[in-house]
């Protein structure tokens, strides 16, 4: 269906907030395919908070455009708002409702007919284990429950893309691995999903295609395995070794440098005072290499044919979090 | 998952307006007692003291009800009104983002600020016309109200309403949670006291720089309409008030101006 409008489309898009001499979002462009989960990472700052704000009509572009199941977000503001729906990261509930009418009323609002709220209400604080709380006031509420309250709100109208702002932000493990699951379950039945987070884990469990943000404009698109081939000799073998002697560390050294496929070999903590006695004598070497994992047969026999013994062996992998850090550097925002 | 939906914008739009204010009355419906107890307890005192309690001990004339109570009235609708809208919008667009959720509703932004209007308009016509049965009861044999303007009673009452109203969305959407205690005493005081509420516009003649700065404030148009729907023909004299069209044309240019310039505030605080 190539002619089908994306679920959301922006183009060049520029936010500078009155008063302020840069641009809070700095000619970004992307789309999002209708069914898809979308990450936007960033640090505090990047310009991800504006961008969804253009997507959700509470912020007006400077100029560019985006657009949500292609109406036009300027042009259309009340069909794009009939089709999106909000999770923010605090709770914004109605605290002067009860719990079941905070999903009545949001969905009277979007024209929701009076019977079919009613029911999905129950069935959606059913499937989100809210049901015995239902008649509760949103005070006595947990911040997991409120969070998982402001999703069931967020689906009553039905809408075709979902934002979500840092869902399991402060969540306990429980909630955060519950949320997850809804969010792939929904995601299957055809919602579309923009979610902003910091946390890598999430966003490489969750996300089909990532964009990294920083200073207002999108550093990388892509896949979360693309990504992680941007850094350089991203995979290594990690080698602990004990060795029989001082002086034959430069012969294993040599030895592991000479294996076939190896682009580079790190000697950890080389010249440090060894941290205890247990430690003597044990060194750490890090293999870097296009396919890491071929080499871990080749390594283990050049250190034993040195006479040495393997203590610890380890593929490393790099995780979304290095490239994140890789992208957008180590300084405190 | 889509289902079937209207796509007429104005029909999304009246339909959300419509749900937005029977929320807001679902609301008030639960709170009617803290709600009546709030507007009817300063009235209450105000009558029983200045109508009852001065006049038996001779510091106050017998008739003063029939001019006080009208200014009472249109005292406490407008604060009730004001009360009604002020209040929330300022939590709200400060930090608790309750009205989120309406601002996401299918419906223009001015939209929501006409709902706030209209909903704490209607909070104070409830006010204003719960004071005749209350007045009634505290006044028994001074109540004096006359019965053949009860067209412009009326009138006044909705005016009044959404007049005070009109002030309470320019006030909410301007002032900042932190400077609340500061609105009462430099807004509000000011308002109450040069309102023509306890004292009738045409008595200040005497001293004319007061007569003029009372002219300023929205309140002495709807206390002073209110006298000419209320008061009672008194030994044959009706009593002198400021000219009807002059007050029907003060409240409307207060809610048009108060509704122009409180939209445009508060579509700023929620749109960047």
């Amino acid at each position: 269906m190539l002619n089908d409008p994306a679920a959301i489309e922006v183009r060049d898009l520029v936010k500078r907030y009155a008063k302020s001499n840069v641009n809070a979002v700095d000619g970004v462009t992307f789309s999002v395919r209708p069914g898809e989960i979308f990450g936007l990472l960033g640090p505090n700052g990047a310009g991800k908070t504006t961008t969804i704000g253009v997507l959700i009509t509470s912020v007006l572009p400077t100029s560019g455009s985006a657009a949500i199941m292609g109406l036009d977000v300027a042009g259309d503001p009340i069909g794009v708002k009939q089709r999106i729906a909000v999770v923010p990261q605090q709770s914004n509930l109605d605290r002067s409702l009860r719990v079941r009418e905070i999903l009545t009323f949001h969905a009277a609002y979007h024209g929701v007919p009076h019977r079919e709220r009613e029911q999905r209400a129950d069935a959606l604080l059913d499937e989100l284990g809210l049901g015995d709380r239902k008649n509760d006031r949103v005070a006595r509420y947990s911040g997991g429950m409120s969070q998982r309250l402001m999703i069931a709100r967020a689906l009553m109208h039905a809408p075709d893309v979902l934002f979500l702002d840092e869902p399991t932000n402060n969540l306990d493990p429980q909630s955060r691995l519950f949320l997850w699951d809804r969010i792939r379950a929904l995601n299957s039945q055809g919602l579309t999903i923009l979610l902003t987070t910091h946390d890598m884990s999430e966003a490489d469990q969750l996300c089909g295609r990532i964009a990294v943000m920083d200073k207002g404009r999108i550093l990388v698109n892509d896949t979360s395995a693309e990504l992680k081939k941007l850094i350089p000799g991203g995979n290594a073998v990690e080698l602990r070794v004990s060795l029989p002697a001082p002086e034959s560390g430069g012969q294993i050294l040599e030895a592991l440098r000479g294996l076939a496929g190896v682009a580079k070999v790190d000697e950890l903590d080389a010249g440090a005072p060894p941290a205890s006695d247990e430690e003597m004598g044990v060194v750490t070497y890090r293999l870097y290499a296009e396919k890491a994992p071929a080499l871990v047969g080749p390594a283990t026999q050049a250190v034993l044919l040195a006479g040495a013994q393997v203590r610890d062996l380890h593929v490393k992998q790099p995780s979304l979090e290095d490239v994140f850090i890789y992208l957008t550097g180590r300084h405190l925002r | 998952m889509t289902p079937a939906r209207s796509t007429n914008r104005l029909w999304l739009a009246a339909n959300a307006f419509g749900a937005t204010l029977r929320r807001d009355l679902v609301v008030t419906r639960r709170e009617l007692p803290q709600f009546l107890v709030q507007a009817l307890i300063q009235p209450m005192f105000f009558l029983l003291i200045f109508c009852k309690i001065l006049p038996s001990i001779g510091l106050a004339a017998g008739n003063y009800a029939a001019l006080l109570l009208p200014g009472i009235v249109g005292l406490t609708e407008l604060m009730a009104a004001i009360q009604g809208i002020t209040l929330p919008l300022v939590l709200d667009l400060g930090f608790a983002r309750e009205i989120d959720d309406r601002l996401l509703a299918p419906m223009p932004v001015w939209l929501v600020a006409a709902e706030k209007v209209l909903f704490a308009a209607m909070r104070g016509m409830v006010a204003g016309a719960v004071i005749f049965p209350a007045a009634w009861w505290v006044l028994g044999s001074r109540y004096a109200v006359r019965g053949d303007r009860i067209g412009v009673l009326i009138g006044m009452i909705v005016l009044a309403g959404f007049a005070g109203s009109g002030i309470g969305l320019v006030i909410g959407t301007v002032v900042k949670p932190e400077q609340i205690s500061l609105m009462f005493s430099v807004i509000l005081t000011p308002l109450l006291f040069t309102g023509c509420t306890y004292y009738p516009w045409s008595a200040l003649r005497t001293i004319r720089w007061f007569q003029v700065v009372t002219l300023f404030n929205p309140l002495t148009y709807a206390a002073e309409g209110l006298r000419y729907a209320m008061v009672p023909e008194m030994h044959g004299h009706t009593m002198a008030t400021l000219p009807m069209p002059w007050v029907l044309v003060a409240l409307a240019v207060t809610l048009a101006l108060c509704f122009g310039f409180g939209t445009r505030t508060f579509r700023s605080r929620v749109v960047s």
